[in-house]
């Protein structure tokens, strides 16, 4: 046994992760590559390609449905952005020692995480509703006549927005309780002795030692924003049901317009064309927020 | 062969080369829930003329209906029979996915344009299993909370129009109708052919919605909307028109002939309302559908899902679905239908066949029809004028019908 080297480790190292990365080849890797080919391609109704070349791309810049569904998307993403703040002053406040009923709390913010995404929706979808909503009867009380919340151009998206953020704040939460759980007390004593209040060692202790906390909550936020779509779905329904919706253009999203091409409208080609764009796009973005972690993500 | 010949009810063979030996399990996808025990009965009453043959009845919701089935058969998984639609019908038949019917058959015992509706290119590929026309359900304790006639058999759209105003009491919230943008064959479709225009034209390569009659059949429901007599298109997407309906706020609701389930099994309609015809226009109209069975070209088993569809479209089948389900479209078998409520008119769905219309369609009826809608929501809600949003929409479908 002693004379197992580096080379043999190395060997047994890659047979346990094989499993995995098998898993990984034939699941995500695989159709990845089948999906790029297929974005070259035209499909028939009932399957059967023909090579199309650079056509579904060509289609798809000029394609205004598909502006407005990356638009819509952008707008969702950054403003459901505001989600992370709000979770770190919740933590903060729930964070506090000698708070009763922290319990109570933490399953409060955290139910929407382990409810349904499609429960979420048809709730919300009931308390948005403009006649019968919980929402506008509480308006009413203020003698605000409140308006169809998803079905009107104006409020559509802000709405979609705030269900998503409601939705989202339990996990990030959560994840930032943790991660200031795991700052050290010192640091807090040490500043305490020097003078400095609770506002003082939050701004210049917690939210610094948070940074890479908040930054894995912002990729992983902003990748699942650009990837939304149950929320609509199950709030607006899919093919004529949405159609008819006045407020469509404000909800599409890019992953929508995808299940609406390959699976309502049969454009396979063209599906697989906007899912290789939203790739791009999340990989873009991605980049982006590595490159500008450096100016302010603070690492111990 | 004695069995097999004696067994089909109304003189009609069966497929000769069944070996009644051979155990063979057919599968037959269907989508109406309500409908589910009705077709494990005809399977069951098939299975005692056939031993041989059993069926397994496969529901999948409407909704997720056509997705579905568009996989499964370009994935070669179809079921060896199964319902097939009107708007549906012409895509499968052209991209031959389903099979023609080879026997002769006589087809003058069902409505012909049912038989029209399933024909491709001269071959008929399908059986009618049932049909639907519309009319107006409307609800008589509004009636005569406004004192308004119930509509007569010969009403028109000037006694209509008369009526909503009348129905309509916005203190209480109560519309005369909701202009419904999601169900043409309802709405749209009627008023269209009723104002003597037409949504596509005979040959199937031209949209008929540049045509001044059919943006009259249009401007139906937009004058409505516009006069506050229905929701607006954003209220209605909240609350669906049969929602508002079957909650006291709609005095009328354009429907058809299936809605007799729903608001039979609902505790305020079941008997506050009943149907009147469609009012009439220009001329009389109303839009006819009906469901068919069609047989899967990939399947195992074409002789015995062939027997199958000829006995669901035999009286013996119609009969039984009578009694329970839909409007048989087996002529002479629909008097059941109506017997089975008397408490409602069902008749004025009878009578509406002989003036009805075929349901529009075309090879791609799907892509057409998404353009209706991103159209004509844009007229819904007044954004751009109808005549504007129809002419926009003519343009577009005739765009995709070139490409047919």
């Amino acid at each position: 046994m002693a004379s197992r080297g580096p080379r043999t480790e190395a060997l047994w190292g890659y047979a346990f992760i094989a499993p995995t990365g098998l898993g990984l080849a034939i699941f995500y890797l695989w159709p990845v590559l089948q999906t790029a080919y297929f974005s070259f391609t035209e499909w028939g109704a009932f399957g059967g390609h023909t090579w199309t070349g650079l056509e579904n791309y060509t289609r798809l810049i000029a394609d205004p449905e598909v502006g407005r569904a990356v638009l819509n998307t952008l707008t969702y993403t950054a403003l459901g952005l505001l989600g992370i703040p709000l979770a770190i002053v919740f933590a903060a406040l729930l964070n506090r020692p000698g708070l009763g009923g922290v319990t109570l709390y933490r399953t409060a913010f955290f139910l929407p995480v382990v409810t349904m995404p499609v429960a979420v929706a048809m709730l919300w979808r009931w308390l948005y509703n403009g006649d019968y909503g919980l929402i506008n009867q509480v308006l009413a009380l203020a003698g605000i006549d409140g308006p169809n919340w998803i079905a009107d151009p104006a409020t559509a998206l802000y709405a979609l927005i705030v269900v998503g953020v409601w939705s989202s704040v339990g996990y990030n939460l959560i994840i930032f309780l943790a991660g200031m759980q795991a700052i050290p007390k010192e640091l807090y004593e040490a500043a305490a002795m020097d003078g400095a209040g609770r506002v003082r060692q939050f701004f210049s202790i917690t939210l610094p030692m948070l940074s890479p906390t908040a930054f894995f909550i912002s990729i992983v936020s902003v990748i699942g924003s650009l990837q939304l779509f149950d929320l609509v779905f199950v709030m607006t329904g899919s093919g004529q049901a949405a159609r008819a919706n006045p407020a469509y253009s404000r909800l599409q999203t890019v992953v929508q317009l995808f299940y609406e091409r390959a699976f309502v409208t049969d454009d396979r080609g063209y599906a697989a064309a906007i899912v290789m764009a939203l790739l791009v796009l999340i990989a873009v973005l991605t980049v982006l927020q590595f490159r500008l972690q450096r100016r302010w993500v603070h690492y111990v | 062969m004695a069995l097999l010949a004696s067994a089909c009810g109304g003189g009609e063979q069966a497929g000769t080369d069944t070996q009644p030996e051979e155990r063979v399990k057919l599968s037959y996808g269907v989508w109406d829930a309500t409908q589910q025990a009705v077709m494990q009965e005809l399977a069951a009453e098939f299975t005692k003329t056939y031993p041989s043959i059993t069926v397994d009845v496969q529901l999948t919701p409407w909704v997720d209906y056509w997705t579905k089935m568009k996989a499964a058969v370009s994935g070669g998984a179809a079921p060896d029979v199964f319902w097939m639609n009107g708007p549906n019908f012409q895509l499968y038949a052209s991209n031959g996915v389903i099979k023609p019917i080879e026997e002769q058959i006589d087809t003058s015992v069902y409505p012909k344009a049912l038989v029209d509706l399933y024909t491709y290119e001269g071959k008929l590929y399908g059986l009618p299993k049932d049909m639907d026309t519309v009319g107006v359900w409307y609800n008589k304790t509004l009636f005569d909370a406004a004192k308004v006639k119930y509509p007569a058999d010969d009403w028109t759209w000037t006694d209509f129009k008369e009526a909503a105003a009348k129905l309509t009491d916005a203190d209480k919230g109560v519309y005369a109708v909701g202009a419904q943008l999601t169900s043409f064959q309802e709405y749209q479709y009627n008023t269209i052919y009723q104002a003597g225009g037409h949504v596509i034209s005979p040959d199937g390569k031209q949209s008929g919605y540049a045509d001044p009659k059919t943006i009259a059949g249009l401007k139906f429901w937009t004058d409505l909307i516009a006069a506050k007599q229905s929701p607006d298109l954003k209220t209605m997407t909240d609350t669906t028109p049969l929602q508002l309906f079957e909650a006291g706020k709609l005095a009328m609701y354009w429907g058809g002939s299936w809605n007799v389930a729903e608001f039979g099994k609902n505790d305020y309609t079941k008997d506050k309302v009943d149907v009147a015809p469609l009012p009439r226009g220009e001329k009389q109209a109303t839009i006819i559908h009906g469901v068919a069975n069609v047989v899967s070209a990939k399947t195992e088993h074409p002789a015995q899902a062939s027997a199958f569809v000829k006995f669901l479209g035999s009286k013996q089948a119609a009969d039984l679905l009578g009694k329970k389900g839909p409007i048989p479209a087996y002529n002479g078998t629909q008097q059941d239908w109506v017997k089975a409520h008397p408490e409602w008119k069902l008749q004025t769905f009878l009578d509406a066949v002989a003036y009805a219309v075929p349901y529009p369609v075309s090879k791609n009826t799907a892509a057409w029809q998404e353009a209706e809608l991103t159209h004509l929501t844009k007229a819904w809600t007044g954004e751009v004028p109808v005549e504007q949003a129809a002419a926009n929409l003519a343009a577009a479908m005739n765009d995709l019908l070139a490409k047919e």
